[in-house]
């Protein structure tokens, strides 16, 4: 053993998952969170995506071997910088309301010539299959952090989106009767020792949706909105939502208006 | 004043609090239908509503007359079917897994395995158990506290049965009714609830 | 090719705090996908660090580390501007070497 090798300290976080989250009684889920991300001090897995997001944005590629750079999300082509805390936003090219997953795709497609086959490919990543659409949407969010979210709801459309949100948030169906609501109207509620928040407050959205996307420790993967949205409504027993739909953005306008006035602090980790 | 002035009325100070006054969405069932596609299981139709969760989502879930509260509560209470024996209470353990397994009916569930009831996700039941949701009421020492007598127990067989029979626009879901679960576990759920040597009431 | 490192090495005082970001599956060999096969094992071994040509950490690593891993150590003898560089090797004959310069 070296002399050098004594003085090493370890400070492996690198502990399953199992072990560093197993829940003293008193202890909330957000606890045991925040204890488990103080061991990663600023350090978020989720970088590795910001890493590579940025690497497909600056780099050249599709029939025109462009890269993202002259993509506009709304604050100008190539602006990023706080691009993300005014999405989704009326897109006067489209004619559409686009969160930024959707306004990725339209770029990707039209911009730089890939095909949406291609581009639609790996939604959400899954261990060796890694999702493109999620590494931008994590680094052009990162670009968000510190700004405050800004959803003017100026367009009659974007109102129109903004109701249809609310619309399905409400709207009950499937073998359960579940809404969105059943679970984030009541401010202070679980499920299990998940604390829920309460969306269709300001400050219940402002705390959920500030933190999105977020690397999920538990599976291993940086999941974005589109995906939270997916997978809530997994478990209210309905069917597939489509990635992109007004429904998906519908719902993201809902809340991202509702949380208006947040300061965005994604990606973020999460359980 | 008529009834559906005062529905309006109250949605109006009920409605989310940082709320751009919505219109409603015509025809919303569609929409939704054209924004899903069939996963496994979980296919189409399970958006389309019937009249009680039409109704509730058209209050959003406060519902504000005594008429409309009848109307919900009288509608739900004529599916409910008692046990074909008569005989309310099962096997407590088995009541156990049906309370504490989330899993059923999911698209990424197996259909071949039996439903959770997923008590825990929204009730305190089992005090020894301190991972339980918040949602609805606490049901410790559930059967401790009431006792046995028929009526007790035909009122929580109604309410596992079918939750708006009571409770109209409830958040729990309606478990015999829309066939989550099968008799012989909300059965063994009212065990869990009721027995004596159930670990709920000790 | 592997996914590149995120790698931050700063000098505290005379020891220079190195964190590790990696992208790795960490697959252990006993979970079973969604058709319930086993996933074959995939997990990084053996982890060297080595500045100024030489080695001041090697790790040896198993199948209960997290996915994607957060590695972080502490050595003396280094020095703002020297370059520092981590290797990792898998069981899949996997390998990725990155370099960062102390600040």
């Amino acid at each position: 053993m070296s002399v050098q090798d004594r003085y090493i300290s370890l400070v492996a976080a690198c502990t399953l998952l199992g072990a560093s989250l197993s829940l003293p009684a008193e202890q909330t889920s957000e606890e045991a969170i925040a204890e488990y991300h103080a061991m990663f001090g600023d350090e978020n897995p989720a970088e590795l995506w910001q890493l590579r997001g940025e690497e497909l944005w600056k780099t050249p590629r599709g029939s025109r071997q462009v890269s993202l750079e002259a993509c506009d999300l709304g604050k100008g082509p190539g602006v990023i910088a706080g691009a993300y805390a005014e999405l989704p936003r009326w897109f006067e090219d489209t004619g559409k309301v686009q969160d930024l997953e959707s306004r990725l795709v339209t770029c990707m497609t039209n911009l730089q010539g890939l095909p949406e086959s291609e581009v639609l490919a790996v939604k959400f990543g899954d261990g060796e299959q890694k999702s493109e659409l999620e590494a931008i949407t994590a680094y052009v969010a990162a670009a968000s952090r510190g700004s405050r979210i800004t959803i003017p709801l100026d367009h009659a459309a974007e109102k129109a989106a903004y109701a249809l949100g609310e619309s399905v948030f409400f709207y009950r169906a499937g073998p359960h009767d579940f809404a969105c609501a059943t679970c984030h109207s009541e401010s202070g509620k679980r499920i299990r020792l998940q604390t829920l928040p309460q969306l269709t407050t300001s400050e219940g959205a402002q705390a959920a949706y500030t933190r999105w996307p977020a690397y999920r420790v538990s599976q291993g993967e940086l999941r974005t909105m589109e995906w939270r949205l997916q997978d809530c409504l997994r478990q209210q027993r309905l069917p597939q939502l489509t990635y992109g739909s007004d429904v998906a953005i519908g719902l993201t306008m809902y809340l991202a208006r509702n949380a208006n006035g947040g300061e965005m602090a994604a990606p973020s980790i999460k359980r | 004043m008529n009834s559906s002035f005062r529905v309006t009325a109250l949605l109006l100070c009920m409605g989310p609090l940082v709320s751009v006054l919505a219109e409603p969405v015509p025809d919303l069932t569609a929409t939704l239908k054209a924004a899903f596609t069939d996963k496994r299981q979980a296919t189409l139709d399970r958006l389309d509503q019937d009249e009680t969760q039409k109704l509730c989502t058209q209050l959003r879930d406060q519902v504000p007359t005594s008429e409309l509260s009848q109307k919900i509560t009288r509608m739900n209470l004529a599916t409910v079917k008692p046990p074909a024996d008569g005989k309310y209470l099962g096997d407590w353990k088995a009541g156990e897994v049906v309370a504490s397994t989330g899993t059923g009916l999911q698209s990424s569930d197996d259909p071949a395995k039996p439903n959770g009831g997923n008590c825990y996700a929204c009730h305190e039941l089992a005090p020894t158990e301190m991972a339980y949701g918040t949602l609805g009421p606490s049901l410790k020492h559930y059967g401790k506290l009431r006792g046995q007598d028929p009526a007790v127990l035909a009122y929580a067989w109604s309410m596992v049965y079918n939750s708006n029979s009571y409770a109209p626009c409830s958040n729990m879901p309606r478990f015999g009714h829309r066939g989550i679960l099968t008799e012989q576990q909300m059965k063994d759920v009212m065990a869990y609830l009721f027995d004596a040597a159930s670990p709920v009431n000790q | 090719m592997p996914d590149p490192m995120r790698i931050r090495a700063v000098m505290m005082g005379d020891v220079v705090d190195v964190k590790i970001l990696m992208s790795h599956v960490m697959e252990t060999g006993q979970r079973k996908n969604a058709d319930g096969d086993l996933v074959p094992a995939h997990y990084i071994t053996e982890v060297t660090a080595t500045c100024k040509g030489k080695t001041v950490m090697k790790a040896g690593w198993g199948p209960s580390v997290s996915k994607n891993p957060y590695f972080s150590f502490r050595f003396k003898g280094g020095a703002k501007g020297d370059k520092l560089s981590i290797t990792w090797k898998d069981t899949a004959g996997g390998t990725r070497t990155d370099e960062v310069t102390i600040n």
